[in-house]
């Protein structure tokens, strides 16, 4: 029992955690703040995933430099999926999205593909410029139930700076003239626009700047794991589209949260059901099954929230954004 | 030590089952349950857990049994061998932490099936992700589920014309499950993601009246177009009108189907398993040169009487006169005393009708599996969005050109990208005509 509350208690803090919690964020610009219906957040991972593994593996470059394709790669796909979409409805804009998080996946993970991509078993090894800058001594750090090495400590902190950083950015630029601005294009497009505001500028910047968020929250996904195709599904999205309104779409500590929460029930509720199992307490599933009643507990989570809470937790109904 | 087994077979992103299938998923409980079993303590203090890493080798959903598998990793070395249904696992300890070791599988290619060929290495790296299953997937040629596989091509056979008829194949079901997808969108307005759970319920009922009760294929068609029916009214009567009558918004609706869409496609996962139920059965016809699967013959024949049906009974009954007003503007409908939400339920079960046909043809085309609606969805979705929103004729036209785009492009790309190119086509389109081919032109920006 210790160990299932420990596992669900860690999932407070792991770095994919942070990972989703980031993409949320970026999601939340997107669509709690400027009313855009990303339905490819995946795409942006996906991109920085493959731009990052890629530039160290097959280029050799170093870590910072290959942090550097990440995001150059990011944002030219936000200009890529922004120049068609911004200007069409926003149920265009979340068929677009999803197409494209799609058709890139595809191409990454053709066989034809595979001496650069890793084809579908993607790509590991990779990290080693990461924990090179690892200031953590050598050792195992055990608390409670768990028991951390150096390079799972590094990478909890440097996961957690990471979202803190962008958490404030994302703050400071809602509460910016550039964030009013964007909060107007959510409530009423033309109204901005009659203001002499170019709309389609700003929701370009908004798609970019939410994209980077994407992006680093693609690096801490893969950093202490490997870069797998099937990972970036339309599942991803959803995942995150879930934690964010959860959260609450229009709140930057709601994706945060939200993350935590998703999370932990996950994993408190995939280990209850399974121990069920192995011990004969519940005898009508099998060990496959539990993962897929966890899918059906998300996308029940999903369908409840929308319908009687589409604030999330910490929203505010005034700040409800949900029409198109 | 308790472990509980955990072998998957998932399907492979290819949409098609033709390129496939020789799958070997290794699978760790999924997720985060790397506490779940029992944990003893190991000589170093460390808490280690034992975990199975498993999998299956299939040829069209049928296990291979006695191939050859070694697999090592950190305290692993092992030599297994397939059993009876294709299926070989091995106990490997690991440590709690973050599971992130790395296991290296390889299949002896000399155990496999004289007329099956390994593409690629016969090596594999699994890594242990708590996130996500970790795959490695072993793809084999030449496939041939049955001797009535519909892409096939005998080399004397010219690959564009094939190709041809599978498009049109193709594209006709599509057009069927795009004319429901789009008949909601016009009356309602809702971008319904659990569609193509539909698709799949009518192949996956197919195959359960056909294959498990031993009906013949025309009832257990029948009957899938039944459930199907049934399935699409009471998702209108239970989620969708209740949500109408709260006027919850079009964008929560979308989500509220994206949740949907979960349910009922892990909840069909759980009931039929991973794994792809082969439906495929018949003779072939030649026509033109062509051996195609009569079953497919058929099934585009009949696509092609329920389209015409379904336009007639647009174009001259009340009842699709009256669709058509709502789809136009439901303010107005009603204003000329036509019962909206009569239409609707209408509506619904006409597009459920359509769908559930789709689904019956498509399971016959490509097999039935849990998410063989969910392949196609993106598809269905292209082909209207392409045919222009809401509009039936568009919806067809979009599905026609879809259905021949994804069979045609395998002539000159990759057959894995086969549905990468439809949906890049779809993108270009927008850029140019935002519309779609057939859309009125309106402000839709």
């Amino acid at each position: 029992m210790d160990l299932i509350l420990g596992n669900a208690i860690s999932w407070l803090f792991q770095p994919i955690t942070a990972a989703y919690a980031l993409a949320a964020i970026g999601i939340a610009l997107h669509f709690g703040f400027t009313g855009l219906l990303n339905f490819g957040q995946a795409v942006f991972m996906a991109v920085c995933a493959y731009g990052f593994s890629i530039s160290v593996k097959f280029f050799h470059l170093g870590f910072w430099p290959a942090v550097g394709v990440a995001v150059i790669a990011s944002i030219a796909m936000a200009f890529l999926l922004g120049i068609p979409t911004l200007r069409l409805r926003s149920d265009y804009l979340a068929i677009v999205t999803i197409a494209a998080a799609e058709v890139f996946r595809f191409i990454v993970s053709t066989t034809s593909a595979q001496p650069v991509t890793g084809g579908p078993q993607g790509l590991n090894q990779y990290s080693d410029g990461f924990y090179a800058m690892n200031p953590i001594p050598v050792g195992h750090y055990k608390f409670w139930v768990w028991d951390f090495n150096q390079d799972d400590l590094f990478a909890i902190v440097v996961s957690w700076l990471v979202v803190t950083v962008f958490a404030i950015l994302l703050a400071i630029l809602i509460r910016s003239p550039w964030g009013r601005v964007i909060k107007g294009i959510r409530e009423d497009e033309d109204a901005v626009r009659s203001l002499g505001k170019n709309v389609y500028s700003y929701k370009m910047q908004s798609l970019v700047v939410g994209g980077l968020m994407g992006t680093f929250a693609g690096i801490l996904f893969v950093l202490p794991t490997s870069v797998q195709p099937g990972n970036y599904g339309t599942t991803l999205t959803f995942y995150i589209w879930t934690i964010l309104l959860l959260g609450g779409a229009s709140t930057v500590i709601g994706s945060i949260v939200g993350a935590m929460i998703f999370w932990s029930l996950l994993s408190l509720t995939g280990d209850l059901l399974s121990t069920g199992v192995d011990n004969g307490t519940i005898t009508f599933l099998t060990q496959n099954q539990v993962g897929a009643i966890r899918f059906m507990l998300v996308g029940i989570a999903l369908m409840l929230l929308v319908i009687f809470r589409p604030q999330g937790i910490f929203g505010n109904k005034k700040e409800l954004y949900f029409n198109a | 030590m308790e472990v509980g087994l955990n072998q998957s077979i998932s399907p492979m992103a290819s949409r098609k089952w033709l390129g496939i299938i020789a799958l070997l998923f290794a699978f760790f409980f999924g997720g985060s349950s790397a506490f779940a079993a029992t944990p003893t303590p190991s000589p170093t203090g460390d808490i280690a857990t034992t975990f199975i890493l498993g999998g299956k080798i299939a040829d069209c959903g049928v296990g291979i049994p006695g191939i050859k598998i070694s697999v090592t990793g950190p305290g692993t070395s092992a030599n297994l061998v397939t059993d009876k249904k294709g299926v070989w696992e091995v106990q490997t300890p690991t440590t709690t932490r973050y599971l992130k070791d790395k296991f290296t599988v390889t299949l002896d290619k000399t155990t496999l099936p004289k007329d099956r060929v390994l593409i690629g290495t016969s090596t594999r790296t699994v890594v242990f992700n708590m996130v996500n299953s970790a795959s490695a997937a072993f793809k084999l040629v030449p496939i041939d589920c049955g001797s009535t596989s519909p892409n096939q091509p005998k080399a004397a056979e010219n690959p564009v014309v094939v190709a041809l008829f599978n498009g049109i194949n193709f594209g006709l079901m599509l057009a069927m499950a795009a004319i429901g997808l789009s008949l909601i969108y016009g009356t309602t307005g809702l971008s319904n993601f659990a569609h193509g759970e539909m698709v799949s319920i009518g192949a996956l009922s197919t195959w359960v009246f056909n294959r498990v009760l031993g009906l013949d294929l025309i009832p257990a068609a029948l009957l899938a177009i039944l459930i199907v029916t049934a399935f699409g009214y009471a998702q209108d009567a239970f989620i969708w009108r209740p949500l109408r009558k709260k006027r919850i918004g079009l964008t929560q609706m979308m989500i509220v189907s994206i949740g949907l869409s979960m349910v009922v496609r892990y909840a069909l996962q759980m009931i039929f398993g991973g794994d792809t139920k082969v439906l495929t059965q018949g003779a072939t016809w030649s026509i033109l040169g062509i051996s195609m699967p009569a079953v497919n013959v058929i099934c585009s024949a009949l696509s092609v009487v329920v389209l015409i049906a379904y336009s007639l009974f647009l174009t001259k009954t009340r009842i699709g006169k009256a669709t058509r007003a709502v789809s136009d503007n439901p303010s107005l409908a009603a204003s000329t005393g036509i019962d909206v939400e009569h239409i609707i339920r209408i509506v619904w079960i006409i597009a459920a009708v359509l769908t559930g046909i789709a689904g019956v043809f498509i399971g016959l085309y490509e097999q039935a599996a849990w998410d063989t609606g969910f392949w196609n969805l993106l598809l269905i979705f292209a082909a209207v969005t392409l045919g222009g929103l809401g509009t039936s004729a568009g919806a067809a036209v979009g599905a026609m050109i879809i259905g021949l785009l994804v069979e045609l492009s395998t002539l000159v790309i990759p057959p894995d990208l086969k549905v990468a190119a439809a949906l890049v086509v779809m993108i270009l389109v927008l850029l140019v005509k935002p519309e779609g081919v057939l859309g009125k032109k309106q402000r839709i920006g």
